[in-house]
């Protein structure tokens, strides 16, 4: 590339000031929103106490919920103190009423073993002495001394305590060791009795089997065929509860789709009058844009509250709060699309004679109802994201069960199945409305090609 | 088109009849998608009626009771509560211990608690908007077709992003309030991804949508990926970003809100208690605050988006 000249320079910064002499607020503009932003931060960083926060906060918990999700563990407990020993199981269990898994051994010289991860990671035991077996280390612990007593080095996945040795065996399990009790649990992948519980007949069958019941086999419950039983055992789930999730997620769809459609329904004349180019009076106009300033900001949470209060937790609080919302919402996007047409089909209409309805059904609605309709789409898909939120505070669907599910802090694995049903619905509905509203762009694009066309 | 004086031909007949066919059977089609529209509806409301706790028709006679404890035996009360003002009714219930709340910071000078609850949801808005922006503009540029380093790594942030934006932010708040304690900042993770998710979106369609022209003189001159994204793609982009960004401020000053009444903390907790136990005055004290603040965040990110990109920021969904 050749080299310019010094006159060269000074031509080229002559010829655009604009470029090369800015005044100095806007040259040193990215300076000053940098140095506001960091300020800002700071400023922030002090507000929530950032580091005092993230220094009482417990980060180990975080693979322990996330690892909940996806599994369950079994917690079988075995006394020492009694005569004999037996492992005892919590009340409830995945196992139900008689478990006898193979994963308990009652060995020949009467010790228990218990196998967490096969054979590496477990621990044998009689009254007198716990061994347990990780990492390919064995530790002995004795226990006649009124203590648990590990003879030997104590390796760094044990931790001993003063009455108790805690063995972690990381996703697998841990092992608890007193004098008077073992306590082991055992973490399985996957959804315990996610189809039948405990108490139904159908528990612990295979796949298989449960077919063939289904099909030929005796009525287990007199009265009943086998299939209505099936069925009505998965849906009345004790600990995943089918039914009650189901309903309220169709309640959570019914709130959006509900509130969106209502919302649109009453803001589709509104708008015509708040549109300015389309009713001539300037104080209705700027009467109803306010209303929907107002419906829109008073938030759809202050809608939720109250509706809640009017007619009682439950989708129709939800539903109404949504609507309200939503006039604002559609009120506003509707009036500003009419202020955007173009007027030249409604002088066209007005000049053969029609009255002022004829105007607005021939010379308005062909253009705009596409991108209302694109409009309302848009606003459907997003509401029903929020409705699972507002369902927290009391409106109903399963926002309200995600969060007492959650408040406990133990039943992630449902948390994890309703926020699965949740994508799936977001994902399914994302896309009807995408598919929808391409649908629609195109039309409007045809429209106005054709008007192009025509000139 | 020409028109013919003559007698119609059949074949002009024919074009008639077809057309008056097709326009009788689009007709029957936006009948019955109508129709069908209305089934739901109606069908919609059943379900809702009969699944909520109170139904419409039974509550509906009742709405006015339920404003009539939102009307405070004394108006001056709303003042009171809203700048922390003793009030003569104070009986010692917690529904005119307005003093109580103050906020002080420096003497006797003190910000009344609303105010400082408003801040908090204010400042989680803001902070997760701005960990929303600073995540999508680089996700934006991998995921935008046009830009992208690499088409697999372009499915993976694409995914990646619409899981953010599909999760329910109720269950990261729910996840992180276990861990960093209840409060502010599990609501400014949850509301943070979320906006990582939503705002990639909207910029990778901003990004898909530019002029390549600038594009390609850097790269003809041999530029790589960052300095093609820093001085041919961002200048051309980022006005649209900064409204789509601010356009989210405003969404996110609502979704704290709602955060907040589920534990996240700031004002909406406390008008969710204030509802709750019917406390008129410190209601229509919280609804007036959060009402007016709403409405000067949306007209001030209105003003600027107006002058970021003009009439273009307010068409939406078209």
């Amino acid at each position: 590339m050749a080299t310019m000249t010094a006159d060269e320079i000074r031509s080229i910064e002559e010829r655009y000031p604009q470029v090369f002499q800015r005044p100095l607020y806007k040259r040193f503009a990215p300076l000053f929103l940098f140095v506001g932003i960091l300020l800002y931060l700071i400023y922030a960083l002090w507000f929530f106490s950032l580091p005092q926060v993230l220094r009482e906060s417990r980060w180990e918990r975080l693979p322990l919920f996330l690892s909940q999700w996806v599994s369950y563990d079994l917690q079988p407990e075995f006394r020492l103190d009694q005569p004999e020993i037996t492992p005892k199981y919590p009340r409830f269990s995945a196992l139900g009423e008689n478990p006898n898994p193979d994963w308990v051994i009652k060995n020949a010289e009467g010790t228990f073993s218990v196998l967490i991860d096969g054979p590496g990671k477990s621990v044998t035991f009689d009254k007198s002495k716990a061994t347990i077996v990780a990492n390919g280390e064995t530790v002995p612990v004795s226990l006649t001394d009124g203590k648990p007593v590990i003879s030997g080095p104590v390796p760094d996945w044990i931790t001993a305590h003063d009455d108790e040795v805690v063995a972690k065996m990381g996703f697998a399990g841990e092992v608890r060791v007193t004098v008077d009790r073992v306590k082991v649990r055992k973490r399985f992948l996957g959804w315990a009795n996610f189809v039948f519980d405990t108490r139904s007949p159908f528990f612990g069958k295979s796949a298989g089997e449960v077919v063939s019941l289904i099909v030929s086999g005796p009525e287990l419950k007199p009265g009943t065929s086998n299939l209505a039983l099936a069925g009505d055992n998965i849906w009345n789930n004790a600990q995943w509860q089918h039914g009650d999730v189901w309903t309220k997620l169709l309640q959570t769809i019914v709130m959006a789709f509900l509130g969106t459609l209502l919302g649109g329904i009453v803001a589709f004349p509104l708008a015509f009058f708040a549109a300015r180019n389309i009713t001539p009076n300037g104080l209705l106009s700027q009467v109803l844009k306010r209303f929907f300033d107002f419906m829109r900001s008073v938030d759809m949470l202050i809608w939720a509250l109250f509706f809640t209060r009017a007619f009682g937790p439950g989708p129709l609080a939800g539903s109404a709060a949504i609507f309200f919302t939503e006039i604002g919402t559609l009120g506003k996007t509707y009036s500003e699309s009419l202020e955007n047409i173009d007027d030249k089909p409604r002088e066209g209409i007005k000049s053969t004679g029609a009255n002022g309805l004829l105007v607005q059904r021939y010379g308005v609605m062909p253009e705009v109802i596409p991108v209302f309709i694109s409009q309302t789409l848009y606003q459907w898909e997003s509401n029903t994201r929020g409705a699972t939120i507002i369902g927290a505070v009391g409106a109903g669907g399963i926002g309200l069960k995600l969060w007492e599910a959650m408040r406990t802090n133990s039943n992630w694995a449902n948390v994890f199945y309703m926020v699965l049903l949740t994508l799936a619905v977001v994902f399914i509905f994302d896309n009807i409305s995408n598919f929808l509203r391409r649908r629609l762009s195109r039309t409007i694009h045809d429209y106005n090609r054709i008007q192009a066309e025509q000139g | 088109m020409t028109l013919s004086v003559t007698a119609p031909s059949g074949a002009t007949h024919q074009m008639a009849d077809a057309w008056r066919r097709q326009i009788s059977l689009r007709r029957l089609y936006t009948v019955l998608a109508v129709g069908l529209l209305l089934a739901a509806m109606f069908a919609s409301m059943r379900f809702a009626d009969e699944a909520n706790a109170g139904h419409f028709f039974d509550r509906l006679p009742h709405i006015l009771d339920f404003l009539s404890w939102l009307v405070p035996k004394d108006w001056n009360d709303v003042w009171r509560a809203l700048f922390d003002i003793a009030s003569p009714h104070d009986t010692g219930t917690q529904e005119f211990n307005f003093p109580l709340g103050r906020v002080y910071v420096w003497g006797g000078f003190y910000i009344p608690e609303y105010f400082e609850l408003m801040l908090t949801t204010v400042n989680v808005a803001l902070v997760s908007t701005f960990i929303g922006f600073i995540f999508a503009v680089p996700f934006s540029f991998i995921a935008a077709r046009n830009l992208t380093p690499h088409p697999v790594l372009r499915l993976v942030v694409k995914r990646f992003m619409e899981l953010l934006r599909a999760f329910p932010e109720i269950v990261i708040a729910g996840l992180f309030a276990a861990i960093v304690s209840t409060g502010p900042i599990a609501a400014i993770i949850a509301i943070g991804l979320h906006s990582i998710g939503a705002l990639g979106k909207l910029f990778y369609e901003i990004n898909e949508n530019i002029d390549m022209r600038a594009e390609e003189g850097l790269r003809a001159v041999g530029a790589n990926w960052f300095e093609r994204v820093r001085f041919a793609d961002l200048p051309q982009v980022l006005p649209n970003f900064m409204s789509y960004t601010l356009l989210r401020v405003e969404i996110n000053v609502r979704a704290s809100t709602i955060i907040g009444a589920v534990g996240g903390g700031g004002i909406g907790e406390e008008l969710k208690l204030s509802i709750s136990r019917g406390f008129g005055a410190k209601t229509l004290a919280l609804v007036l605050l959060l009402f007016t603040t709403i409405f000067i965040i949306d007209q001030f990110s209105a003003w600027l988006r107006r002058k970021l990109v003009g009439e273009q920021a307010f068409l939406m969904g078209a």
